[in-house]
Formats: C-alpha cells, sequence, structure tokens
C-alpha cells in the first residue's frame, strides 16, 4: 500500500473559492452568484477583487439558477454557489429546465453536502443530490477529494462547455492530492494498485478508503483504490479493467445508496461484467445533528465499514 | 415602418396560424396565443433590433425576447415564421414527432429564434434578468424584452426575480404581462387573485406601464414608450390587457379555450372570421 501524507487538513470548499480566485483573475467571462452565503462558500475573495462579476442574489436560489442560465447567453460562464441542498432539491425544476434542457454552460457549485455538513442536522445535510444530478440527462457531476482537487477540479469545469455539478463540503479532511494537479473530468484516479479486490470512493470517503486500505493490507489484503472523483460521466473503463482483475468490489460515499457512486458502478457491472459487489452508504434514512465524524460512524460510512465491507465481499468471491 | 394596415393583416395570418396548427395535432393552447397576437405582431415587425437570418444564441448586439409562459408557443412559432427565422410550411409539424416545434418551446432541438426552455412557469424573468446583465458586462446596448402570464406572477420565483432586478438595476429589460385575467381553472381573481398589480411592480422597485394589448396602435405606442425608459435605472414592465382568444368570437371572454383545440367545423368558423391573408403554410 503506497503511503499518502498531508501536510494539513483543509476544507474543500476552501479549494473552490481558491479555484474560482484564479479562475476570475485569468478569465474576464466568468462570473460568479450566491444565495447570502459568500463567506460559507469562501467566494469572498472573488467578490471583493471583482465586484462587478459577482452577483449577491439574496436567499431566492430559484432565481439565481434561472440568473445564471441568463447568463449564458452572451458568453458568461456562471459559477452559482450555495449550500447543496439548495443547488439540488429546491431549484430542481429550475436546474432542468432552464439549465439542463437549455444546454446552458452553468456550473452549479455546492458545498456542505453530505453528513459532514455536522450540527446543523438533517434539513441541511442533503444525501440525495448526486442521484438528482446525474439524472439530469447531459448534467456532468464532480465531487472531488480534497482541497488540492477541489480547486483544480474548479479550474477545470470551466474549460468544459456544458453544465456541471460540483459537489464538495464543509468539514477540513487531510489534503494529500498534489497541488499541480490536471484535473480531468470523467478520468478516474488509481491511488493504489492491488489485486484482491477494488475500493471505488468518491469525495470525503477517499481519505477514509485510505485509511481502511491502509489496515486491509495488514491483514493481507492487497486493494486497488480508485478515486472517482467524477460520478458522470463515469469512468467505466478503469473500472471494469480493476474489477476483471480483482473479480470483488466495494464503493464508498458520503450519499444515500440510492441514486449515488455505488448505484452507478452496480449497474455499470450489472450490464457488462457481474461482480460481488457491496456498497458503503447512508441506507434509506435522514441525518441528524453531531460531530462530522460521530455522523460518518453512526450512519455506517466510517473506515471501519469499508473494512467491514471489502471481508464480506471477499466472502463472495 | 410597416403601416398599421399590414400589421393588421400579419396579426391576422398569425391567428390563422395559431388555429390551423393547433387543430392539426388536436393539441395546444390558442385562447392566449390568440390574445397576444398582437403585442408579438407589433414587437417582432416594429420594435425589435434583430436579424431573423442570422440567429445566434448569444444575440451579440441584437435585442433577445423570452417567452416565460412557453405554453403560447404556437403564436410564438406562427411570428418567428413570419418573420424569417425559418418556412412557414415548418409550422405544419407543430408537436409531431421529430419537429423541431415541440410543445413548449426549447433550444435543444435547433429552432431559430428559441434561447431558452419554457413550460414550466415562472423561470422566464430570472433567465431575462440574466441575459440583461451579461449585455451590460459585454456592452452591448441592446434590449432585453420577456412576456409572462398573469396567472404565472402566482410562481413565488417571478417574485424573486422581480427584487433581483431592482436590486441590480437592470434597466435594459421591458418585461409583459398578459394580463387577460383567465387561467386554466377559471378567472385568476378566483384562483388566487393579484390584487393591485401595478402597485406590486411599482413597490417591487419598477417603472409600471399600461396598455391595451389588442390595439396594435396602442401597443407600438407604449413599446416605445418604454424603450424610451431604458438606461435610467430601473426595469420597466408594461400590465397588458388582452382578450383570450381574441379575434374568433366563441373563442373570447373565456377561460375555455386556455388549452382546447377547435374541431373541424370550429376551425372553419374560426377561419372565416379571420379573413385577411398573407397566404397560409
Amino acid at each position: 500500500m503506497k503511503k499518502f501524507e498531508y501536510k494539513e487538513k483543509k476544507d474543500t470548499r476552501s479549494g473552490f473559492g481558491a479555484g474560482l480566485f484564479e479562475l476570475g483573475k485569468k478569465n474576464e467571462n466568468i462570473v460568479a452568484l450566491c444565495a447570502d452565503l459568500t463567506g460559507s462558500l469562501k467566494m469572498n475573495m472573488f467578490a471583493d477583487e471583482f465586484p462587478d462579476r459577482f452577483y449577491q442574489c439574496g436567499i431566492a436560489e430559484a432565481n439565481m439558477m434561472g440568473v445564471a442560465a441568463g447568463l449564458t447567453i452572451g458568453g458568461k460562464i456562471p459559477f452559482a454557489g450555495t449550500f447543496a441542498n439548495f443547488a439540488t432539491g429546491r431549484v430542481y425544476d429550475q436546474i432542468r429546465q432552464s439549465i439542463a434542457y437549455s444546454e446552458k454552460n452553468v456550473k452549479i457549485c455546492a458545498s456542505h453536502a453530505g453528513l459532514t455538513l455536522g450540527e446543523d442536522g438533517a434539513t441541511h445535510q442533503i444525501m440525495e443530490d448526486i442521484g438528482l444530478m446525474k439524472m439530469l440527462p447531459g448534467m456532468v457531476v464532480i465531487n472531488p477529494c480534497d482541497y488540492n482537487q477541489t480547486k483544480a477540479a474548479t479550474i477545470a469545469i470551466a474549460e468544459y462547455e456544458g453544465p456541471v455539478y460540483l459537489r464538495f463540503g464543509r468539514p477540513k479532511v487531510p489534503n494529500f492530492t498534489p497541488e499541480d494537479q490536471k484535473f480531468e473530468i470523467g478520468k478516474a484516479i488509481i491511488l493504489n494498485e492491488g489485486t484482491d479486490v477494488t475500493i471505488v470512493a468518491t469525495g470525503h470517503l477517499v481519505w477514509k478508503s485510505i485509511e481502511a486500505a491502509t489496515k486491509l493490507e495488514e491483514k493481507g489484503i492487497s486493494v486497488e483504490l480508485i478515486n472517482i472523483h467524477t460520478i458522470k460521466p463515469l469512468d467505466e473503463e478503469t473500472i471494469l479493467s480493476s474489477v476483471s482483475k480483482t473479480n470483488a468490489i466495494v464503493t464508498a460515499e458520503e450519499h444515500l445508496l440510492n441514486g449515488g457512486l455505488g448505484d452507478s458502478v452496480a449497474q455499470l457491472l450489472g450490464r457488462k461484467m457481474p461482480t460481488p459487489i457491496e456498497l458503503v452508504a447512508v441506507n434509506d434514512e435522514f441525518g441528524e445533528s453531531g460531530k462530522p465524524d460521530e455522523l460518518l460512524t453512526k450512519y455506517g460510512i466510517d473506515t471501519i465499514n469499508i473494512v467491514s465491507a471489502v471481508e464480506n465481499v471477499l466472502k463472495r468471491k | 415602418m410597416t403601416n398599421i394596415q399590414n400589421l393588421k393583416q400579419i396579426a391576422s395570418q398569425v391567428r390563422r396560424d395559431i388555429v390551423r396548427m393547433v387543430h392539426a395535432q388536436n393539441s395546444g393552447h390558442p385562447g392566449g396565443s390568440l390574445g397576444c397576437t398582437d403585442f408579438f405582431t407589433a414587437l417582432y415587425f416594429e420594435i425589435l433590433n434583430h436579424n431573423p437570418k442570422k440567429f445566434t444564441m448569444d444575440g451579440k448586439d441584437q435585442d433577445l425576447f423570452f417567452l416565460s409562459n412557453g405554453h403560447i408557443s404556437p403564436v410564438w412559432y406562427s411570428i418567428l415564421a413570419r418573420t424569417g427565422y425559418f418556412k412557414p410550411n415548418e409550422l405544419s409539424t407543430f408537436r409531431t414527432l421529430d419537429s423541431r416545434l415541440q410543445g413548449h418551446p426549447t433550444p435543444m432541438e435547433g429552432l431559430p429564434g428559441v434561447r431558452m426552455a419554457s413550460g414550466s412557469l415562472g423561470q422566464g424573468l430570472s433567465v431575462a434578468c440574466g441575459a440583461a446583465l451579461t449585455k451590460k458586462l459585454n456592452g452591448d446596448n441592446k434590449i432585453v424584452y420577456s412576456l409572462h402570464g398573469d396567472g404565472e406572477l402566482q410562481e413565488g420565483q417571478i417574485w424573486e426575480a422581480a427584487m433581483f432586478a431592482a436590486q441590480h438595476k437592470i434597466d435594459n429589460l421591458i418585461s409583459t404581462i398578459d394580463y387577460n385575467g383567465q387561467q386554466i381553472d377559471g378567472p385568476v381573481d378566483n384562483i388566487i387573485s393579484l390584487g393591485n398589480l401595478k402597485a406590486k411592480w411599482e413597490s417591487f422597485g419598477w417603472e409600471v406601464l399600461e396598455m391595451d394589448g389588442n390595439i396594435i396602435e396602442e401597443v407600438l405606442e407604449t413599446l416605445n414608450k418604454a424603450k424610451s425608459l431604458i438606461g435610467k435605472g430601473r426595469p420597466i414592465v408594461i400590465l397588458m390587457k388582452t382578450e383570450m382568444g381574441m379575434g374568433v368570437d366563441f373563442m373570447m371572454g373565456t377561460h375555455k379555450w386556455h388549452g382546447v383545440a377547435p374541431n373541424d367545423e370550429q376551425l372553419e368558423i374560426a377561419l372565416d372570421q379571420l379573413e385577411e391573408t398573407l397566404g397560409d403554410y
């Protein structure tokens, strides 16, 4: 198992803020919108430096999505930011009609996704957002794993023409991916090569999967670990190629079972390469208030659950 | 300038197109389409700075129009065809398989003149605001127009956009409300009343004009007045009184023809009442 080291823990939302600021400096077509959460999304740097290209929308997310769609007409590239719950479920029809069906080049930037939002509780802890967004025809869905990768993803999606859902989070997590990485939409990253089992993880669960793979190696299990930062389009080739070698797979994500990464992977394997699979995700329930790590443990998506899932799937090989 | 008589002749042809399109598929929305025909005729033939032969999605250095109440697609499609965005004979494909003329408008099928999908109500004002802001950023001094139903104003997003437009001083936007007082289930006042609509828009920080949308001379005069208010720091809305079904007597004065097609006999009666023609498609 490769060693993964990090200098500090940083929040992915700050990676977004830094990426957006960098984009603003080099491309005057970048515009940003926020619905009264500028500080929480770390959009202040952009807002302060480029006030003419920043639109405060107030607590009115439906309007924000429509304005973002309109801004694309004439060549602007809008980044519309708010909490993941308000960036998806609350405005689903606005995204569906004005952005996805209208083929508008809007970047929907969603922070505080999943359980690790923490103390605010279930009203804000959306775990359905990946499913909601991946169902929309033409929508790209990205969930990077740390600060550096979120920054790189933010910069990369500006180059892509079309609607994108970029999901990130609130807590500080190990920042272990390279600072100078080039982010390729739809290209999975093999973090560790192995032979007994494949683990595919997305977002905050990538680091948890590194911890799990390290524990599994101590037990003599060789893990191929893949960071799936892009859930749609899914890197089918990398997953199939890995599974053809390991013949067992575990998926890990901070999302519901229904609609998440695991659901996409299971569908892929069912169609092309039936393989024993275990899904580490939240099972059809809402979250609650608590500390991020307490919540991951209580809802069964922590390091230990990934280890157990691997042990279970190996029994089915 | 096209003279008023010509505009009235065009409007009569557009109304013929509307009833024939809806009749052909026994599907579509004639009532609001007929009510807004005079507005569309005046806007597209006299007011808009646009180039139907060179449609671009970005519409740089052209006026833009957004239809928020997408169900009145028949009148818009007819107007787009009659101004030259595409050939009028394509109107015969309305609501049929593989057509660019979907039941509700969409840019997905590549129909020239359409920049945004609409049908799910309440979204077009936000989009128009965004497009108007981009014009400002691009130093493009052309105007953004939008049209909305009055029933559509029951959607909360409209009022989110209304506040946003005033806050951001979107003064290159002229929105029009088709104030026909009817919606699917009955008179708007019996469903969810809009109350004092003029006072509502004024209190939201908009410049408010009013007109009779079925008198072409008045539509032209009011749109020109609205244009004179561009660039003065406030968004502009026109409350446009119309009669649903205007031009076909049995469709007027009722909400019942909102989304119902005429049968063969009713079509003949309607066409008899719309004598002036440029040539049916």
